[in-house]
């Protein structure tokens, strides 16, 4: 019963997606009816499995490495106020400059490889990781930490044994938003200059009007990125078991 | 353990946000007793005990045993919450002091008083699956797993229903017998069955009256004679000090 749900939510919106198709005045290199865009992801699968593989290594290196800086970079902030002074403004900045205006900056710093894809997927979760995680660091419940005072720890052992696993609730939040968000990154980064990846493809085909190719690739992306959402949660949800859900879901 | 020491208060002053909760504050807490500290809220009674536990630092003033060696790392501290860590068992929460310290764990001496303390069957329960006096338990075996000569208790049953609360009262007097100890209360049938002197702090700034003490061994029987006519002349105190 479980997928009964999206399953509907999802045949709902073929059916008007062909309805507009079949029956509206636009035109199919505008809006392909679902047909051609179930066979085009038959016909072009070896193309667009290739290059998915690539976008989803892409994506999931960003997300390793920008949750690995993030994670210490909030360790930094919070722990240490001179890098607090010294971190707080870049990563405020990080986030003034929109990511896409420096995605072909980071094609011309580190060529059209993965390189500057993972940097962009990086970039774009670096500050929810982040700010997440140093909020969850900042508000062990004080009683805690009398305790742990009462007992002569350490500030090493606070860390590891209070704060760490009392902010991992939080570091969970920012770990979804970032699971949602770096295939944008990676995306963003195929579109300034790229030979390979779904954005590639996509630019391709938009550009040869072969728009059931690109909404094939895009439709790859979305179940892509849903895919990486719901693993990320139910990882999550398997390590916090004891973090209390008072939604009951 | 060593022996428990007495502690000594002396000339205590505290200001908190232009009001003085202390001045001049000074008393004597006898060594292997219960003392019970009562009084109206706000008077200062929990920024005492975390003056005592070394949680707050006082304006001017001295805390010391009356050994005359470092109350450092002799008390042991249990607050009106259980602060278990909802991510450890009962067990590892029990052991918690030894883990932060870098301590070995010792899980059967842990087991052991989680035993004591009637629950030796949910050892690998994890808080939230506990009932609030199943925890507050296990917050009690986590303070005599620390094996402190002084414990400090700031309203540590209050939260608990009136039979659950004589019972862990029991357990408490029971288990900490010998040792040096400071609980804070509201509730007066408490402070009457545990403490061997009862003071009550009240005033701005605030200052203790003199000692009542209760004749007979606690835990004294909730309808002990003795122990009524103390909690008479108790509310009678404490009705006065908060009278304006």
């Amino acid at each position: 019963m479980r997928g009964v749900r999206p399953a509907t939510t999802f045949l709902v919106f073929l059916g008007l997606w062909w309805l507009v198709a079949r029956y509206s005045s636009v035109p199919p290199f505008m809006l392909p009816p679902p047909g051609d865009v179930a066979a085009a992801l038959w016909t072009q699968r070896g193309l667009l499995l290739g290059n998915t593989l690539v976008t989803l290594a892409e994506i999931l290196l960003g997300l390793l490495c920008g949750t690995v800086l993030g994670g210490i970079a909030a360790l930094g902030i919070v722990f240490s106020p001179v890098l607090q002074r010294w971190l707080m403004p870049v990563l405020v900045v990080s986030q003034a400059i929109p990511v896409f205006a420096l995605a072909p900056l980071m094609v011309l710093w580190f060529g059209f490889g993965m390189a500057a894809k993972i940097i962009m997927a990086m970039l774009v979760i670096f500050f929810p990781v982040t700010a997440n995680f140093a909020d969850g660091l900042r508000r062990t419940p004080p009683g805690w930490l009398d305790l742990a005072r009462t007992m002569n720890a350490s500030p090493l052992a606070v860390l590891r044994h209070i704060r760490l696993p009392a902010g991992l609730p939080a570091f969970g939040s920012g770990l979804r938003v970032a699971a949602v968000i770096a295939p944008i990154g990676a995306i963003i980064g195929e579109w300034a200059g790229a030979s390979s990846g779904l954005g590639y493809v996509m630019l391709n085909a938009n550009a040869r009007i072969q728009t059931p190719l690109m909404f094939a690739a895009l439709f790859i992306l979305a179940a892509l990125t849903i895919a990486l959402y719901v693993l990320v949660d139910r990882l999550l949800r398997r390590l916090l078991y004891w973090a209390p859900d008072t939604t009951g879901g | 353990m060593n022996t428990p020491p007495g502690i000594l208060v002396r000339d205590l002053s505290l200001n908190f946000g232009g009001v003085t909760v202390f001045e001049g504050l000074g008393f004597e807490i006898a060594a292997r007793k219960f003392t019970a500290l009562l009084g109206p809220s706000g008077v200062g009674k929990t920024t005492l005990l975390r003056i005592i536990a070394g949680l707050e630092a006082p304006a001017t003033g001295q805390v010391a045993a009356s050994d005359g060696a470092p109350l450092a790392g002799r008390i042991a501290y249990m607050a009106q919450q259980d602060f278990l860590l909802p991510w450890a068992s009962a067990l590892r929460n029990v052991m918690l002091g030894a883990t932060l310290r870098g301590a070995k764990p010792e899980p059967e001496r842990a087991l052991h008083l989680l035993e004591r303390v009637g629950l030796g069957g949910q050892a690998k329960a994890l808080p939230q699956t506990l009932s609030g006096g199943m925890r507050q338990r296990v917050a009690l075996a986590r303070t005599l797993y620390e094996d402190r000569p002084i414990v400090l208790m700031d309203e540590p049953f209050s939260a608990l229903d009136s039979i659950t609360r004589l019972r862990i009262q029991n357990l408490a007097a029971e288990l900490l017998a010998g040792r040096t100890v400071l609980l804070i209360t509201h509730d007066p049938l408490e402070a009457c069955r545990l403490g061997h002197a009862l003071f009550v702090l009240s005033g701005t700034p605030a200052r203790l009256g003199a000692p009542l003490h209760v004749p007979g061994p606690p835990p004294r029987a909730a309808d002990d004679i003795a122990l009524l006519q103390t909690q008479g002349s108790l509310m009678r105190t404490l009705t006065e000090a908060i009278a304006p």
